[in-house]
């Protein structure tokens, strides 16, 4: 009866196994490293090696070895020290066309890479670095819809010859048009509802003027829009900040969450996350000779700006439409030719002038223009110092096949990328809505390696006392327990690495808790071995009801605390989060080391044997 | 080697007047710590901003408050971190302070005067923030009480449920009241510490209930209390050596975990003392008190149907 079938105990086995190689990246931990990736255009090949190389051994700095991987240069260090050293060095040699991203990456070898085996993801407090709350003001970015229509609708009804006398903001959220007599209300209100069925109207007690609300999905569908591109304009902005593994979430309604690890200055951070960036339409001046306009020789109302790959181009100076008026950009296919194309549509106001301007130059190149003003920080005489520089390029030229004014498409693209990546930068162009920093969060580096050292100090100590109670307390029977508690441990670290699920200081605290509570399980079966044993059962019998009766007390209170563990992990954030996880994950396999993997054991050593006395 | 060589006999059921005397002095005194000091809460209920530096030798706490003072920081709370050469600062949230660089403005203040300050920490939390992990927090202990009522019910009989989250109150009553008390930070991992203790003090009470229900159904002739008292010294064993293992890993946290989760700890191991002090005696009690008898557990032959599949005697613990 105390014998598990062969398959059940090469189960165990293999899942064991399994467990430990996934858990094996952890022994090698991480190594501090520097990515280098291209940026729009440019490539990694060996001449960006060579140079990344030569200039570290210049500055003196070792690295334990520079390899181009996926695209990219990879640089490893030995110590963080030498690595922020290294990204300012590298920073200056290399210049805009690439990012320099800081990074920890496992150190762990290749095979193990293959196999998708990482070490845990460690959260901020263990890795050091800046977390950020944004919240999207949305009541400005629906003041700002708003604001949008009123320009619209001013535009649609003069078009059409509706007579009103002003169009206000009302209190309580909407627009009040009063009219110039009810004969035009009652044609503004047809008008409207016909070209602008997001809107709803109502009819005021004045016969005159009309109440015009946007619609509760009409609201919806501008705060969403308000929350996604914000999220976008961050995430482009944070790539320039060249940090590995950002991350950037919508949390809730009108929130986002930045995490940068890796991060030292928050001040940095800040201050390109909020940095300003725009667009602006010219026409191009074909016929000008844009070489020799950079030489000095600008047509007067002219102006040279620089393609991406760095051609020159004449533009007018005058700007027809900037980013501001753009309301929305996709990427799509042309339906005449099929080739990439990017949609297109602008406000009120940018449409009139795109009317005007398109209606007299059809057949002609209209350029855009990308303005952002970028923040560096460089190293002089051992200071940092930061500097601000505006960044123009024309990232699009296009040309005006016909005119048009509200929405438009821009084609003559590469590719659907760019397609993509351009309607990016249309939407990114502006934020939708400003934002306010709402909590904030830094950790340094050595307190971040602080804490690891202390968590995997109180791990080790935790796990060394419980093992020592239960060999002294239960002895053959504790020591299985004590083999069950090993193995759990390296199950919950092959759980943790595999879903790369983030670790923090209480996920630590977690697993120092689930190593306490999970003897309890053994203890419970124990107990009630002893107690068979008392009533004066055989060993073996002991043993079996021992099992059969602990189980459903076992899982009972297991899954008490599996609840706590899923309301904190419902209702907790980041590091709260973390504690939840480990102490879930920590239940489910110290579930099945207990009961499954002692068993097991168990049976192996007194399985078929006569015995008089079980060591309990 | 055991601590007990047979089953024991201790009378905790007539004692239960005592105990019950005992615990309505600690539920007194916590309630009223609670109510009239107040507790000491963290950053992440009140809001506002932390800065945590270290020096490379001990300071005094009275130069840095100087030195903020300067900064236009008057009401820094500065305290010591650990040793004396780790400082914590703390600033309320101001109206017009703009949050978003003090951390920055902090350490200009404390850098004045040539001192070597390392930056550890800043956490800025702002208000509305604050009031949110606030209210998410009492409803995250309000839902977890609620779903162990729920769950209890199901697999016992309500009359336990009720016992149950009488001693889960009792547990987590003391527990903040220990902290009000002795004005320890109350920070968010405690408040996850007193939600794990929600779930270990339950674990023990069901793991007696289980023992109550079996002996019920084994004790033919006994009656409620002396099935109470029975069931209690046979699982006591186990309780406190579950409990033993348990604090024994918790106080190695507490001494070697480092300054930031020292409330987690302090929280857990006040709370799993109390928690094996209540399923001992508070749960069981309450459970008597509202008087439960066999035909509430085991299901009386004309009343086949009423009962459940989940009471069968086959499901043991």
């Amino acid at each position: 009866m105390n014998q598990y079938p062969l398959w059940k105990n090469l189960l165990i086995l293999v899942l064991v196994l399994i467990g430990a190689v996934y858990a094996l990246p952890n022994l090698y931990g991480n190594q501090p490293a520097i990515q280098i990736s291209a940026v729009r255009g440019a490539a990694v090949d060996d001449a960006t090696l060579n140079s990344a190389r030569n200039a570290l051994e210049k500055a003196g700095l070792a690295t334990t070895s520079v390899g181009i991987k996926n695209h990219g240069v990879v640089v490893r260090f030995n110590e963080t020290d030498t690595q922020l050293k290294a990204q300012y060095v590298l920073r200056d040699t290399l210049g805009d066309q690439y990012v320099v991203a800081m990074n920890l990456l496992p150190a762990a070898p290749e095979w193990l890479a293959s196999i998708n085996a990482r070490p845990m993801f460690l959260g901020l407090d263990l890795r050091g670095g800046v977390h950020f709350l944004m919240q999207v003001d949305m009541v400005a970015a629906v003041r700002q819809a708003e604001e949008r229509y009123v320009s619209d609708l001013r535009g649609t009804m003069r078009n059409d010859k509706v007579r009103y006398q002003m169009i206000t903001r009302r209190k309580g959220g909407g627009l009040e048009i009063k009219f110039r007599d009810a004969s035009h209300r009652k044609a503004g209100e047809a008008l409207i509802a016909k070209n602008y069925p997001a809107l709803l109207l109502h009819e005021l007690d004045d016969a005159r003027m009309l109440w015009v609300e946007l619609s509760k999905k009409e609201l919806n569908d501008t705060r969403k829009l308000a929350l996604e591109q914000n999220v976008i304009t961050l995430r482009n902005r944070v790539n320039e900040l060249g940090v590995a593994e950002p991350i950037i979430q919508q949390q809730g309604n009108d929130r986002i969450v930045v995490q940068l690890p890796g991060v030292q200055d928050p001040t940095r951070a800040k201050e390109i996350l909020g940095a300003t960036a725009t667009l602006e339409f010219h026409m191009v001046d074909a016929a000008g000779d844009a070489h020799a306009a950079l030489a000095g020789k600008v047509p007067p109302g002219e102006r040279v700006y620089r393609e991406r790959n760095g051609n020159p181009v004449l533009l007018n100076k005058r700007v027809i439409v900037t980013g501001n008026q753009i309301i929305d950009a996709s990427a799509g296919l042309d339906q005449q030719s099929g080739s990439p194309a990017v949609f297109i549509s602008l406000d009120g106001k940018g449409a009139r002038k795109m009317l005007e301007t398109t209606r007299e130059n059809v057949g002609k190149p209209m350029g855009v223009v990308y303005i952002e003003n970028k923040v560096s920080s460089t190293i002089v005489d051992g200071k940092r110092v930061r500097t601000s520089h505006l960044v123009q390029e024309v990232i699009n030229i296009a040309t005006i096949r016909s005119e048009f004014s509200k929405r438009f498409q821009i084609t003559g693209l590469d590719s659907g990328e760019e397609a993509r990546n351009l309607a990016l930068l249309l939407r990114a162009g502006a934020l939708a809505a400003p934002m306010e920093i709402v909590e904030e969060r830094t950790v340094g580096p050595s307190l971040g390696q602080e804490n690891v050292e202390q968590g995997f100090v109180s791990v080790a100590i935790g796990f060394v006392v419980v093992l020592i109670f239960m060999a002294v307390w239960y002895r053959a029977f504790g020591l299985v327990a004590n083999l069950a508690l090993a193995v759990n441990l390296i199950l919950m670290i092959a759980l943790l690495s595999m879903f790369q699920a983030t670790l923090t200081m209480p996920g630590i605290a977690g697993i120092v808790l689930t190593v306490g509570m999970a003897v309890d399980a053994n203890v419970l079966i124990f107990e009630r071995i002893r107690e068979e044993l008392r009533n004066g059962n055989s060993p073996q019998a002991s043993i079996n009801a021992g099992y059969g009766k602990a189980i459903m007390t076992i899982a009972d209170a297991n899954i008490t605390t599996l609840l706590a563990a899923i309301v904190l992990f419902a209702f907790g954030t980041g590091p709260i989060k973390g504690f939840a996880v480990t102490l879930s994950i920590g239940i489910v396999t110290s579930m099945f080391t207990a009961i499954l993997g002692t068993r097991a054991v168990i049976n192996l050593i007194y399985g078929r044997r006569r015995i008089s006395s079980l060591s309990v | 080697m055991r601590l007990f060589s047979k089953t024991t006999k201790f009378d905790f059921v007539g004692k239960r007047w005592i105990a019950l005397g005992f615990s309505i002095t600690l539920m007194v005194v916590s309630i009223a710590a609670i109510s009239i000091r107040g507790l000491n809460l963290g950053l992440d209920f009140t809001g506002g901003t932390l800065v945590e530096v270290g020096y490379d030798k001990s300071v005094e706490l009275d130069d840095i408050r100087k030195r903020l003072s300067g900064g236009g920081f008057e009401d820094a709370i500065v305290q010591y971190f650990g040793t004396s050469k780790d400082v914590l600062i703390r600033i309320a949230p101001h109206q017009n302070l703009n949050s978003t660089n003090i951390g920055t403005r902090v350490m200009d203040a404390l850098n004045s005067g040539g001192n070597e300050v390392n930056l550890r920490r800043v956490e800025f939390v702002g208000p509305q923030v604050g009031d949110e992990l606030t209210e998410d927090g009492g409803l995250a202990v309000i839902y977890a009480l609620i779903g162990i009522l729920i769950y209890v019910t199901i697999r016992f009989e309500k009359r336990f449920s009720v016992g149950a989250v009488i001693a889960l109150i009792h547990d987590v009553t003391i527990t903040v009241g220990m902290f009000a008390v002795f004005q320890l930070q109350f920070d968010l991992t405690v408040l996850a510490a007193v939600l794990a203790v929600i779930g270990y003090s339950l674990n023990d009470t069901i793991v007696v209930f289980d023992r109550v229900r079996e002996n019920f159904r084994k004790m033919r002739k006994a009656d409620a209390p002396t099935i109470m008292n029975v069931s209690i010294n046979e699982t006591l064993s186990r309780t406190i050596n579950t409990s033993l293992t348990t604090l024994l890993v918790l106080f190695a946290l507490f001494a070697l975990g480092g300054e930031i989760i020292h409330g987690f700890s302090t929280a857990l191991i006040i709370g799993i003392v109390i928690g094996t002090y209540s399923s001992i005696y508070v749960a069981g009690t309450a459970v008597l008190a509202l008087g439960i008898s066999r035909a509430d557990l085991v299901p009386v032959v004309v009343k086949e149907g009423a009962e459940p599949e989940a009471q069968s005697p086959v499901r043991r613990g």
